[in-house]
């Protein structure tokens, strides 16, 4: 059973993700990244963290993504100019990062193939550990992400800003 | 049956390759930045799977909670970077009016 939800939602993450690359249409591109990101949330509770899969859906697909759409639309940004061919740089492209793949394969490979995971028991995936650790020894970390959030939310309003002697 | 823990290091070595073809080879700035979203994402799969794996082979509960920690982190960064990101290209896309990577190469040597 474990085994087929990961492989559909796999299956969905890389089929989904390749639209997003593949794609011309900025709002597809967008539209298929909320399929991988919830398919990638699947299998964070596949791993036993549903907390984090909560929050993958909550900022990713409800906030980051929909931010996306809203700075698409508002742009005005409805195709993508780049040529339909097969040039030298996407040929460059696919092979450098198809090589950084198998890379990173290999690597994983050597080290964990063959290493089996027990099923999760239930003080794995509880709550409390996770918000009393947040809360207690990375508390200064979580006030830090605070400070950020705030400095990248003044930040954005001040970009954005219509400054005098613009011309649109 | 459970899943090994290494078919989720290779979805994730996967995403990853693909994202970094989208950075590499797309034009459009909006696909390159949800390219940048897909590869933290997939780095976020590789930290969560690694923190299932030292959880269990440590058999201490922390060590799989200090992984899920920092991909919060990871996570929140990613909402600032968006959105400051996002400002620029419409603070971009209101003096030039395109953000078309091609065509914004006034640095270039």
């Amino acid at each position: 059973m474990e085994v087929a939800v990961f492989l559909v939602f796999a299956a969905l993450a890389l089929a989904s993700s390749l639209v997003v690359v593949l794609h011309r249409n900025p709002i597809y591109a967008v539209m298929s990244l909320v399929v991988t990101f919830v398919s990638i949330a699947v299998l964070f509770v596949l791993l036993g963290a549903p907390f984090l899969a909560a929050i993958q859906v909550l900022v990713y697909t409800g906030a980051i993504l929909v931010l996306f759409l809203f700075v698409i639309m508002l742009l005005n940004v409805s195709r993508d100019a780049s040529s339909g061919g097969f040039d030298l740089q996407k040929a460059i492209a696919v092979l450098a990062a198809a090589g950084f793949s198998l890379l990173l394969a290999t690597l994983f490979w050597g080290r964990y193939q063959g290493v089996e995971l027990s099923p999760l028991v239930e003080s794995q995936v509880a709550l409390k550990p996770l918000a009393r650790l947040l809360l207690s020894k990375y508390l200064l970390l979580f006030e830090v992400i605070g400070l950020l959030l705030l400095a990248a939310v003044t930040a954005a309003t001040v970009l954005s800003r219509r400054v005098k002697g613009d011309v649109a | 049956m459970t899943v090994p823990v290494s078919w989720y290091l290779y979805l994730a070595a996967a995403l990853f390759g693909i994202g970094t073809v989208g950075v590499l080879s797309r034009r459009s700035t909006i696909t390159i930045f949800l390219s940048i979203e897909l590869m933290l994402n997939s780095v976020n799969l590789t930290i969560v799977a690694f923190a299932r794996d030292i959880g269990q082979t440590a058999q201490n509960l922390n060590a799989a909670l200090d992984g899920q920690i920092l991909v919060l982190i990871v996570i929140a960064v990613a909402a600032a970077e968006a959105a400051v990101g996002l400002a620029l290209f419409i603070a971009v896309f209101r003096n030039r009016k395109t953000i078309d990577v091609n065509r914004l190469n006034l640095m270039r040597w």
